[in-house]
């Protein structure tokens, strides 16, 4: 076994020196009838290494990669470009095969990292702090909810209609075990974001306000007059981020009065996976750090005056408060948080500017171009790189067609809202970087031919 | 633009132990790093951006109006910042890393390259069905192999990582009580060696956590879990091999007790790796188990994430597992999601998280899997445990080892500061640990045991490394038992000596802000 350095020699060394007369009496605390006579019966033995990659190698071929054909989903996970040197940089060993930075005079360059990461992704969300990372968007929306419920002492919180339905729906389940008030709803297939219905639904029990930005259906919500609604009952607004390169080109949620600042950063560095692992973001004003999930990494010095850096603040944390902790989270998302990291300082002011620019004009392109397709609509005024589009027939069936044309055309309403009747006809396309024209034309033509 | 290293030196105290100070700071290969802040600037970047198309702007009136404050860096910048920066962390890759509980092991390479194979990685989470058909059949294997180790009835696949797994158990646990008529059971159980994820999983969940104390030999005591028990108790949360290193001989007996008086037995999975193919938590009558694939699946730690925590049932609580998951009809896998969950699945208690799991991970940890085998697996988990009762039984001379005579250990060795020096405490070990080249083992956890030091080698190491590391901590266990000064200052040679923790969490500066005035050392 390839992965197994000791020999049957240095096996009866060993036990030799424990005094032990075999393996099994190193197992004599299992209880008689929990033994296994042999392997765990009904699955195969060891394989090769080239037999495994046989194996894995065949069932990625049953996949259609986004890579292959004209691509265009979004709807919290974008396709971008990812420079070759983060991928190469993420596997070096001191940070692949490194652990929690709990020992910081051997992990200073996780630390700085994680402090470098924190300081990029406040000032990307507007937000004086940001920790180290939560596992994705979904569980850093509902992180937001609890921590504002603690701020706040208030469990009523409001979600707009175009927070992404399964953010929605994680919070629903955790609420209907903690207690917490959701007031949800879905969205309606207009160009105006629900701002006014929200308005209306906030009162004194709010204890905050969710709010996504772009939403789902890629429309950009008026985050100032929600904050100033908010604000005058004493509620929080949190702003949820399904794509950071969106802020290369509209202002940043904590510069319009969000007071949490949640997001999914999948969209740098990360790649679409499938789903996971991807990174949570979640930053916030200075005066509700302490009530702030998940680790931070603070600046210090060492012995000889040297900066250095740390885990900080860790008595909001499980392993310290347990029962008491502001949430259970313990493993993060590091090493996706270094990939975002190192994609951003790749990218820069300038080059994140420059990418939202070419995201939004493409974006702007295809839209107009679809538009054109008979019988179907423009839903959005304004969008970043992803919007609706509405087809004259149910969306679902619709990509469904145009995948086995080749082409994947971007995610129906139907899928993400069943049964919302309302919604069947939306089409939600994203548009990055990673589009060309011949792809526009491509998924133009194949609709047209679809709907014909 | 600056390269990395110019214009920047760290601050310096005076020069200790005869040390010539360095104009750089930095000490041969022992190399400083800026931050990005103080090298990067807002006009550099390492990434060449195609021509926009000229269009009209459809920001509305949302376009960014002030400037974000972020710097960039070339390629060669960036590249050699963070391989400067990697070579202030210890790693696996560069040593034994016996950190009790979080399973170092090493990570398969291969694991990493099947990850990365555009049929996984360049995958939409949303993609239709029919064209993402492979992806599912890996969740779909990986399931078949955690759930026959096991002997359970389901897994959940999507939990992120094991805290994120303890709650999928025990909100599992709560739906199922309610679906009772039993939601009155509002207390958890949870031994005091516990981690403390699981105290703080059960008070997330609404739970009211009671502790069970452990008995002289390291072991939940049975008979005060017992008592405890009644129509108040939702369950109990038990890790198996426990904190402290030791099998629970009584689970099974805890199970059938529990069970009888209404409750559900939830297992800490985090020390799998104990038993993976030679034990399964099934045949010992656990309800719920998280497995965490970056433990026993050698999923990479990556610095503290991302994990990923399965959730294996009991055929009592499979009904309320979460969505979505994947099952195969017809020679074809389907996602379960809310729209589908019909009848069939009527009482899942919902979904935990957006899309379907820690795919990445899944991929590194089937090819794990598949590399080993059943057999290999048994063989991992006997190796394991034989590394660790050899690192017990070769320094339980030199440290007090406070169960040493509760019999063998599992996979790791639990040793407390009984014996060390007046004044020599178990953090003075582990940073003399550092100096010796070895990332320490876990400190002061579990809480039961005073100045606790969990050391977990885990199989991927050979006797010769082994032999090595148990020399080092000898001698850095007779040193503190000598009372050598010199271990109180150390490390010595690591990049950093200790660092100021109070003052972090006193003044906290949790991101970097523009110097106020130019520093006097700039100026130069």
């Amino acid at each position: 076994m390839r992965y197994l350095p000791l020999t049957p020699t240095d096996r009866a060394d060993m036990l030799a020196t424990i005094g032990a007369d075999s393996i099994d009496a190193l197992f004599v605390d299992v209880p008689e009838s929990a033994r296994l006579d042999g392997p765990v019966p009904g699955l195969p033995n060891h394989a090769s290494e080239l037999a495994v990659e046989r194996h894995l190698s065949a069932l990625a071929a049953k996949n259609v990669a986004a890579g292959s054909v004209p691509f265009f989903l979004g709807c919290g996970a974008y396709r971008h470009h990812v420079p070759a040197s983060v991928d190469h940089l993420i596997q070096r060993g001191e940070y692949l095969t490194a652990y929690t930075p709990y020992q910081p005079e051997i992990a200073q360059g996780t630390l700085q990292m994680l402090f470098e990461f924190q300081s990029q992704v406040a000032r990307m969300l507007g937000c004086d702090v940001a920790n180290a990372s939560m596992y994705d968007g979904s569980t850093a929306c509902w992180e937001a909810v609890t921590m504002a419920r603690r701020v706040t002492r208030k469990v009523k919180a409001v979600f707009s209609g175009g927070v992404h339905p399964h953010y929605v729906s994680v919070a629903k389940t955790m609420a209907k075990f903690t207690g917490d008030v959701l007031d949800t709803t879905q969205p309606w297939l207009v160009a105006e974001t629900d701002d006014d219905r929200l308005i209306e639904k906030i009162d004194a029990d709010t204890s905050c306000v969710v709010v996504q930005y772009p939403d789902i259906l890629g429309r950009i919500p008026d985050l100032q007059r929600i904050a100033d609604a908010a604000h005058a009952v004493k509620a929080l607004l949190i702003a949820v981020v399904t794509e950071p390169v969106a802020l290369g080109a509209i202002e940043a949620p904590g510069n319009l009065g969000a007071d949490i600042v949640v997001g999914e950063g999948q969209s740098l560095g990360v790649g679409l996976q499938f789903g996971g692992p991807y990174v949570g973001l979640f930053a916030c004003s200075e005066k509700l750090v302490r009530q702030m999930p998940g680790r931070l990494c603070g600046e210090t010095v060492d012995a000889e005056g040297k900066r250095g850096f740390v885990l900080t603040l860790s008595t909001r944390e499980q392993h310290i408060r347990r029962e008491k902790a502001t949430s259970n989270i313990c493993t993060n998302s590091g090493l996706c948080a270094l990939a975002f990291s190192i994609h951003l300082t790749l990218l820069g002011e300038k080059g994140l500017r420059q990418l939202a620019e070419v995201n939004h004009a493409k974006a702007c392109a295809a839209a107009e171009r679809l538009a054109q397709v008979p019988g179907v609509e423009l839903v959005n005024d304004s969008f970043f790189n992803e919007f609706t589009l509405k087809l004259p027939t149910e969306a679902r069936p619709v990509v469904r067609e145009l995948a086995d044309r080749g082409v994947l055309a971007g995610v129906s309403l139907g899928r993400l809202y069943p049964g919302e009747d309302g919604l069947a006809n939306g089409l939600v396309v994203a548009v990055t970087e990673t589009v060309t024209e011949e792809d526009i034309e491509a998924l133009a033509a194949a609709l047209t031919e679809v709907l014909a | 633009m600056s390269v990395n290293q110019s214009g920047w030196r760290p601050a310096m105290g005076e020069a200790t132990g005869g040390a010539q100070a360095t104009f750089t700071g930095n000490r041969a290969l022992m190399l400083e790093e800026a931050l990005i802040f103080e090298i990067g600037s807002a006009e550099t970047t390492g990434v060449d951006i195609d021509e926009a198309p000229k269009v009209a702007s459809r920001l509305g009136n949302h376009a960014r109006k002030s400037a974000i404050g972020l710097p960039g860096l070339s390629e060669p910048e960036a590249v050699r910042h963070y391989t400067r920066l990697s070579r202030q962390n210890y790693a696996i890759d560069l040593g034994l890393f016996p950190l009790g509980s979080c399973t170092m092991k090493h990570n398969p390479r291969l694991n990493e390259r099947m990850a990365r194979l555009p049929g996984f990685a360049d995958l939409h989470p949303l993609g239709p069905i029919d064209t993402v058909q492979g992806a599912l059949e890996v969740i779909h294997q990986l399931a078949h192999w955690l759930v026959t180790l096991t002997n359970m009835d389901s897994v959940a696949m999507s939990p992120k990582a094991g805290a994120h797994g303890e709650l999928c158990g025990i909100l599992a646990i709560k739906a199922a009580l309610e679906k009772r008529g039993e939601g009155h059971r509002k207390v958890i159980l949870v031994p005091e060696s516990a981690h403390g994820t699981n105290p703080a999983t059960a008070a997330f969940a609404g739970f009211t956590v009671k502790d069970i104390p452990a008995t002289a030999d390291g072991r939940v005591d049975t008979q005060a879990l017992k008592d405890r028990l009644g129509p108040d108790v939702a369950g109990v949360m038990i890790t198996n091999p426990n904190t402290c290193g030791l099998f629970e001989r009584d689970l099974k007996e805890i199970s059938d007790a529990v069970h009888a008086a209404g409750g559900y037995v939830y297992c800490d999975g985090a020390n799998f790796n104990a038993i993976v193919g030679r034990v399964r938590p099934g045949d010992l009558g656990v309800d719920a188990m998280h497995i965490n694939l970056h433990k026993t699946f050698s999923t990479p730690h990556g610095g503290g994430g991302p994990g990923s925590g399965p959730v294996v049932f009991s055929k009592a609580l499979t009904p309320f597992a979460p969505l979505p998951f994947v099952e195969q009809q017809d020679g074809r896998f389907v996602l379960v999601e809310e729209e589908t969950a019909g009848e069939h699945h009527a009482d899942s208690f919902g979904r935990m998280v957006a899309f379907h799991g820690q795919m990445g991970m899944f991929t590194r940890a089937l090819s794990y899997i598949l590399s080993h085998g059943a057999d290999g697996l048994k063989q991992v988990s006997e190796d394991a445990v034989l590394n660790a009762n050899y690192v017990l039984r070769s320094l339980e001379g030199t440290l007090d080892a406070p169960f040493g005579s509760s019999g063998p250990c599992m996979h790791e060795a639990l040793f407390s500061d009984a014996n060390l020096a007046q004044g020599f405490s178990t953090l003075d070990v582990a940073k003399g640990l550092i100096d010796e080249g070895y990332h320490p083992m876990t400190v002061y956890f579990p809480l039961v045991v005073h100045g606790a030091m969990l050391v977990e080698p885990t199989e991927t190491e050979s006797k010769a490394a082994l032999d090595q590391f148990i020399g080092a901590l000898k001698s850095v266990g007779e040193r503190a038992k000598a009372g050598d000064t010199a271990l109180k200052s150390a490390p010595h040679f690591a990049p950093r000596r200790r660092l100021d923790e109070t003052l972090a969490a006193r003044k906290p500066v949790l991101a970097w802000k523009e110097p106020v005035a130019p520093v006097a050392e700039a100026a130069e």
